[in-house]
This record gives C-alpha cells, sequence and structure tokens, in this order.
C-alpha cells in the first residue's frame, strides 16, 4: 500500500511493485523531519561532552566530562540550581495539591454555582500574555519583602500551575464511581474516612499525573523565575540562560539536558498515569 | 449541617484566592500602570512607547502571525497523513516523531537552536558536508527566523495533537464514501477533515499565539538585536532603565493583541452555534 497525498486506490497499488518507490518520497519526509527534531538536540549532547570546538570543524576536537566536573563542582553553581530548583518544583507541588484537591473534590462531586467560570479562572493565567503580571508581582513582592526568595517563587508557580491541578484532580474525582463512597458511607464510615480511605486512594493516579505536570511547570519556569528570583535565588533555567549569555556553550548545555531529561521521561510514561477515562474529563 | 453549596465554595476559595491575589490583581495593576506617568494619569507611556517600540510592535506581530500560520499548516498535513495514511509503518514512525519538542522548554528550545542555527552551527555544517551548500554562502539564521523556526518547532506537536485527536473522531463512514466515490486523499483532508476539525485546530491555534505573545526567553536567546519582539522590549525596560509605565503600556498591547485574536475566536464559534 502506498501513503503519499496523492495516489491510486490501496488496493490497486499492494500490487504494484513500485509501490515500494513511495518510500523515496517518505523517507526524504520523514528523514529531513528527524534531521531538525533529533538535529538540534544531538548539537546539544555533543555540546556537553565537547572540550575543544571551534570554527570551522564539524565536529568538536576533544571530548572529555572537564565541564560535568566544573558543573558539579561545590563553587561551580550548578549544585546550588539544581538545590533550590528541586526545592521550588517539590514546594509547588505539594502546595498546589493542597490547594486542587479540596478544590477539585468540590469541582467534581459538590453543586457550585458557577462551576464552569470557576473551572475557566484557572485557565486565566495560561490565557494572557503574561510577562507584565510577573513584572508587577515582582513589584508587590519587593514591597513585602518575597521578592527574591524562595516562597516567592513558589507562590508564582502555584498561580501558573494550578489550572493543571484543578483541572486534572477535578477529573479524576469526577471519574470515580460515587457508589463506591457511598457503600463506604453506608457501613457506618464518616464523610472524612471515606474520604481518605476510598477516594483519595482511588483518585490517586491522576493525583500523580498532575503533580508531575506541575512539577515540570515549575522545573522549566523561567519568566517568572527571572524577574521574581534572580539574582538571589539561582535555579536551572536562570543558570542556562547565564551561562548561553556569557558563551558557555557546555555549562548552557549540560543545564539544557538537566531540564529536559525529566520532560522527556514524562512524554515516555504519561499514558500510564492518565488513563482515558480521566484524560476524557479534563476541562468538563 | 453545613450547606453542600457553601462547603464547596469554601473548598474552592483557597485556590481562586491565589489566582486572584497572584494574577488578576498585577494584571489590573499593569493596566493602571500604564496609564500613571509620575503618579498622575494620562498618555504619556503610550507616546514613549509608540515612539520608540512601533517598529517591535509590527515586528511582533508579523513574527508571531507567520508563525501561526505555519504551525496550522504543518498540524494539518501531520494530523491528516495520521488519519489518512494508508501504510500503517509509514503513520506509526509519524506517530513516534513528530511528538518529541512538544514538553520541551523553551529555555531550552532557545539554547538548542541557538547552536543549531548559528553560520557555523550544525545545521549549516551537515549542508556543506553534503556538498548543497559552500561555506561561503552559508548564513546565520538566528534573526527573525530563528524565531520562526523556534516557535513552529516547539508549537507544532501540541497543535498537531489535538488536531489529530479531532481528525480520528470524525466518522470514517464519510471518508470511506469521499474515497469510494474516487475523491484524492489530499481533498478529502481539504474539503471533509479539515472544515470538521475546524473549531479545535482554532483553539490549539489561538493558545499557541498567546504562548508565543508571553516567551521571553526565545527572543532573548536567539534575537536580541532591534527589531525584537515586545516581551523582549518589556524585559530591557524593567531591567535597565526601571521604566514600569511603558513596560506596563508594552503589556497592555500584547494583551490587546491577544484578546483581539480570542475575540475573533469567540465571534466564529458564535456564528456557529446560531
Amino acid at each position: 500500500m502506498t501513503a503519499s497525498v496523492m495516489t491510486a486506490p490501496a488496493t490497486a497499488a499492494s500490487r504494484n511493485p513500485l509501490a515500494a518507490l513511495w518510500w523515496v518520497p517518505r523517507g526524504i519526509v520523514f528523514g529531513l523531519m528527524a534531521f531538525f527534531i533529533f538535529g538540534p538536540l544531538f548539537n546539544m549532547v555533543l555540546w556537553t561532552v565537547a572540550e575543544k570546538w571551534y570554527f570551522p570543524y564539524s565536529l568538536p576536537l576533544e571530548y572529555g566530562f572537564s565541564s560535568w566536573a566544573k558543573v558539579f563542582a561545590p563553587r561551580g553553581g550548578a549544585l546550588e540550581s539544581l538545590t533550590n530548583s528541586l526545592i521550588v518544583a517539590l514546594l509547588t507541588v505539594v502546595v498546589s495539591l493542597l490547594l486542587a484537591i479540596p478544590a477539585g473534590y468540590a469541582l467534581a462531586r459538590l453543586k457550585l454555582p458557577l462551576r464552569g467560570l470557576i473551572l475557566l479562572a484557572f485557565l486565566i493565567p495560561q490565557a494572557f500574555p503574561n510577562l507584565t503580571v510577573y513584572v508587577n508581582i515582582a513589584r508587590i513582592f519587593y514591597e513585602i519583602g518575597l521578592n527574591g526568595t524562595i516562597p516567592g517563587v513558589v507562590l508564582v508557580h502555584v498561580s501558573h500551575g494550578l489550572v493543571y491541578a484543578v483541572w486534572i484532580a477535578t477529573a479524576a474525582f469526577s471519574a470515580i464511581d460515587p457508589e463506591l463512597e457511598q457503600a463506604a458511607r453506608n457501613i457506618g464510615a464518616g464523610a472524612m474516612r471515606t474520604f481518605v480511605d476510598v477516594t483519595l486512594p482511588l483518585a490517586a493516579p491522576g493525583l500523580m499525573a498532575s503533580a508531575i505536570f506541575v512539577f515540570l511547570e515549575s522545573l522549566d519556569e523561567f519568566t517568572g523565575s527571572y524577574f521574581v528570583g534572580a539574582p538571589d535565588v539561582n535555579m536551572l533555567p536562570l543558570l542556562l540562560y547565564t551561562a548561553g549569555a556569557g558563551g558557555n556553550y557546555q555549562i548552557a548545555s549540560i543545564t539544557a539536558l538537566l531540564l529536559l531529561i525529566p520532560s522527556l521521561v514524562f512524554m515516555l510514561i504519561v499514558e500510564r498515569f492518565l488513563k482515558a477515562n480521566v484524560l476524557s474529563r479534563v476541562g468538563h | 449541617m453545613m450547606s453542600r453549596r457553601l462547603l464547596g465554595l469554601l473548598l474552592v476559595l483557597p485556590a481562586l484566592a491565589v489566582i486572584a491575589f497572584l494574577f488578576i490583581l498585577p494584571l489590573i495593576m499593569s493596566a493602571v500602570g500604564a496609564f500613571q506617568v509620575d503618579g498622575a494619569f494620562g498618555w504619556g507611556n503610550f507616546v514613549k512607547t509608540f515612539d520608540l517600540y512601533t517598529k517591535d510592535i509590527v515586528f511582533t506581530v508579523v513574527i508571531i502571525a507567520f508563525s501561526t500560520m505555519l504551525i496550522g499548516i504543518a498540524s494539518i498535513a501531520i494530523g491528516g497523513y495520521l488519519t489518512l495514511g494508508e501504510h500503517p509503518v509509514a503513520v506509526t514512525i509519524l506517530r513516534w516523531l513528530y511528538r518529541w519538542p512538544m514538553f520541551i522548554p523553551f529555555i531550552v528550545v532557545g539554547q538548542i537552536l541557538r547552536t543549531f542555527l548559528a553560520k557555523n552551527g550544525m545545521m549549516n555544517n551537515t549542508f556543506v558536508n553534503l556538498g548543497l551548500l559552500t561555506p561561503l554562502d552559508a548564513q546565520s539564521f538566528l534573526d527573525w527566523r530563528g524565531i520562526v523556526i523556534a516557535f513552529v518547532w516547539k508549537q507544532t506537536p501540541f497543535v498537531a495533537l489535538l488536531v489529530a485527536g479531532a481528525m480520528a473522531s470524525v466518522n470514517r463512514d464519510t471518508i470511506e464514501a469521499a474515497r469510494n466515490l474516487g475523491a484524492s486523499r489530499l481533498r478529502v483532508l481539504i474539503e471533509i477533515l479539515v472544515p470538521q476539525v475546524a473549531m479545535t485546530l482554532t483553539v490549539g491555534l489561538i493558545l499557541s499565539f498567546v504562548t508565543m505573545m508571553s516567551v521571553l526567553s526565545v527572543p532573548l536567546m536567539i534575537n536580541a538585536q532591534s527589531p525584537t519582539m515586545l516581551t523582549a522590549d518589556i524585559a530591557f525596560r524593567v531591567n535597565s532603565y526601571g521604566d514600569y509605565g511603558v513596560a506596563n503600556a508594552l503589556g497592555l498591547i500584547s494583551l490587546v493583541l491577544a484578546s483581539s485574536v480570542a475575540w475573533i475566536y469567540l465571534r466564529a464559534s458564535l456564528r456557529e452555534r446560531a
């Protein structure tokens, strides 16, 4: 069978020995796509192990791990940034879930006035260009002493990540059969006990997915950290930016790799946590 | 016993408060600040903004509109092939291939494309080694083209995922019927599939448009010279001059640009329902 845009009907083509020729245009298109998708990534990996690489050589002249040693040296700055980034991301997840679990449960199970509008409100931070918002948050935080502190950065990341937390938590709770909760209530469990022992464990995979989303959003967030955190709270995206701006492509590429790996791992495993029955309810 | 409505509102309230205080309040402050010059209200910031940045406003709109168009075309092509492609191996390869950039953060996209697209970067080097280009003709793509490439690179998988999902749920019978009557796949794509997924495509493109309006890292890393994107101007205004008035005015302008796109969408969706 053939698969380019204009072709004879499939049945005829499958008997046609020339059908294999369609792999030529296909190969060219897929090859170009692969070059433009993986080329920049491969280039980055090369930079992380390049000891010497200058014009006009198309490949590094010497390979080695001295940049890695420099990045992870006690004074390299990367350990501090990595620690800060992880602390901020974990705190962002904890705060977001503490806010999103009650909100998601209420949105899924209780009768709320203006439910649609409330759900939409969490989308606002994603639906407007947010640069000036961060500029003005930095001014407010400066007044109250939160600028340049970890709690300040966490709050900014929470406001940005809440849409994932709340929407996915709502979907996870509405995917649970209410009869299971009713059964627990019937045999005498209280409302709180039912929630902790029945509802929460059933919603756990969905909540896990929302936690990962929020974690990655926080890890990769640049603009808010740039205005609210820098230069007091160093984070990985800021380290990447300053190293790149200073022309130190080795350090920049290693930082980029550190930010990239969690995102790619997540892309590969997301379907395990986000089941179709939850996914189809997101935003409803 | 507390009413369930009240309980529900109490449970939602803390999360809503975060959005109100950390997003809506600063948004209002930014809109008000745009009209304030030395404590008094006036148009001063906008006069200064249009004096200094008219070129950048036009640049931003053109770059983002062009990127949005390319993203739309690429997503339709990918979604269309995934839906209509008849060779299972080719479809599987494409499905595996196209989504890699989706979760890569913009800051990483900026860094890796800066090294890839540079004058002596890997792209030009590969073309030179393949004999497609002489070293003298190699040119740097780190200008408006670099920004467009970065946006298309990063945003296409997201829109294509939405479009492919919508195309997959289009009734197969219509497609089969058109194919049996001899319609080419290109015609089926343009005349049957695209109209049916138009709404999903528009939503995806609008979300991309707004995202691109707020990205700071890509213009800073790929093209910080003039003309540049409004986001880079805002950061420059704040960091170099502490000039919040003009920064807020620029922010309000990008907000108006994003909202006008959203308005077009709302009008289209209302017309569809009418």
